[in-house]
């Protein structure tokens, strides 16, 4: 049977973990590498590495950070930020990632999507869109939520299917940091709607919110960032949790 | 021992070589016929679509070279499916080592296509060995080569599928050992101790 997927995400600035990180037995908590093996050893399914440097500078420090990544570890990854073309994509492939993310790149440029998908196949293709509620009505921001834009989520998580996206990664900027719940209406009714698989992002408080948006939103996969850094939540004991919720995990 | 990675257009190809690094393995990436059939062990990769694949294969004549290999040979997912007949994937005619059919998963909201993530294994043979029976493995693919005489382990997803095959001296697997944590490397250090 096929198993819901638990995935740290970890923010990646001149090649640094940036958050603060609070986890058990690590000798050096900003080296990705370091806590990407200590999360791979607990049991995470796959991981998101997000850069988010500002200068081209920084970006080369990234790129050689994929290739020790996947050196070192034996689970999938999935690679973003500053991704805007076909040339951006190849060599984090080529590196050893698994999958590339793209955001506010396939918002200005939705054919985007088409090329990547055409050039690498859409299982590689994750397309993310942060979305916050106005009017009653979930609008795509882009620029980490900050920027709202003329699109509507479910027109373009279709159109994002329809053009070659492996993968919707769903952020609720409304409920990312609240520790309050994931967004399980949206993302019920992108299950209805969708054909690919749903990771499920923001607002991951306690282990009953991983429960609640497998069992009731339906969600392949939820991510979640700080509750696992610092330790809140352990991956071994969330998954004991959600098998003993009838969840399907990987132990 | 030699282990031969086949160097072709096929996206997994550093990450299969990685995972041979972890395991110490002396291997070489390459394309060259000669050191291809010196070897011990050859490896085929696979992520891609099947018809670009197959055609850069046959560019390099590998085509030939892969289906008359006597040494063990293992496939790895787009190199698995390659290995059969024939492939509904934009119709692509394959290496015909295995005699089967390659099938495109219906989706639906319930299932969704790719099957992209960790599902168990239901041994039905020798390879791979016990030990794994019942383990999760990495998965991403949205065709399927459908249970047959050559399966040694079958996945379900939507339908029983073969997770694992095997046929002489070619083995095969579906899923990505080289991203199945511990499980895949039991996986392909097994092949390697053959």
């Amino acid at each position: 049977m096929l198993t819901k997927r638990i995935i740290p995400c970890l923010d990646i600035k001149d090649g640094r973990t940036v958050k603060g990180v609070n986890f058990v037995d690590l000798r050096d908590a900003g080296d990705p590498v370091e806590l990407a093996s200590a999360y791979a050893e607990q049991g995470a399914d796959e991981l998101v590495f997000l850069d988010i440097s500002a200068t081209q500078e920084q970006r080369k420090t990234f790129a050689s950070l994929v290739k020790d990544i996947a050196r070192h570890i034996n689970i999938p990854f999935t690679v973003g930020g500053g991704i805007s073309s076909v040339e951006d994509v190849a060599p984090l492939l080529e590196a050893g990632a698994d999958k590339v993310s793209i955001n506010s790149s396939a918002v200005r440029n939705p054919q985007l999507i088409n090329e990547l998908s055409k050039a690498f196949g859409a299982q590689c293709i994750v397309l993310a869109i942060d979305v916050r509620k106005i009017d009653n009505t979930w609008i795509v921001h882009t620029h980490g939520g900050k920027n709202p834009t003329d699109k509507k989520l479910f027109t373009w998580a279709k159109e994002g299917q329809d053009r070659g996206a492996g993968e919707i990664l769903f952020t609720s900027m409304d409920h990312d940091g609240t520790k309050n719940g994931f967004a399980i209406d949206p993302l019920s009714k992108l299950h209805e709607l969708l054909t690919i698989p749903i990771i499920a992002s923001g607002g991951a408080g306690s282990m009953g919110h991983f429960a609640d948006v497998f069992a009731f939103a339906k969600a392949d996969a939820a991510l979640a960032a700080s509750v696992f850094h610092f330790g809140e939540i352990s991956i071994p004991e969330l998954k004991e949790f959600l098998k003993n919720h009838n969840i399907p995990v990987r132990l | 021992m030699k282990v031969i990675l086949l160097k072709y257009n096929a996206g997994n190809i550093q990450s299969v070589s990685y995972a041979l690094e972890r395991l110490g393995a002396d291997f070489e990436i390459t394309d060259n016929v000669e050191k291809i059939l010196s070897a011990d062990k050859v490896i085929f990769p696979g992520v891609g679509e099947a018809s670009t694949t197959m055609a850069s294969l046959k560019s390099k004549k590998l085509d030939q070279v892969i289906r008359n290999l006597k040494q063990p040979v293992l496939g790895i997912c787009l190199g698995m499916q390659l290995m059969c007949k024939h492939s509904e994937e934009n119709n692509t005619a394959c290496l015909g080592i295995f005699d089967e059919v390659v099938k495109k998963f219906e989706a639906s909201k319930e299932f969704k296509v790719p099957h992209m993530g960790w599902n168990n294994l239901i041994l039905t043979n020798s390879w791979p060995e016990k030990t794994l029976e019942n383990s999760s493995v990495y998965f991403v693919h949205s065709y399927y080569v459908p249970v047959n005489q050559f399966t040694t382990a079958v996945s379900d997803y939507i339908v029983p599928f073969s997770a694992a095959m095997k046929k002489d001296n070619f083995y095969a697997v579906q899923f990505h050992p080289e991203k199945s944590a511990q499980a895949g490397e039991q996986i392909l250090k097994s092949f390697l101790d053959i």
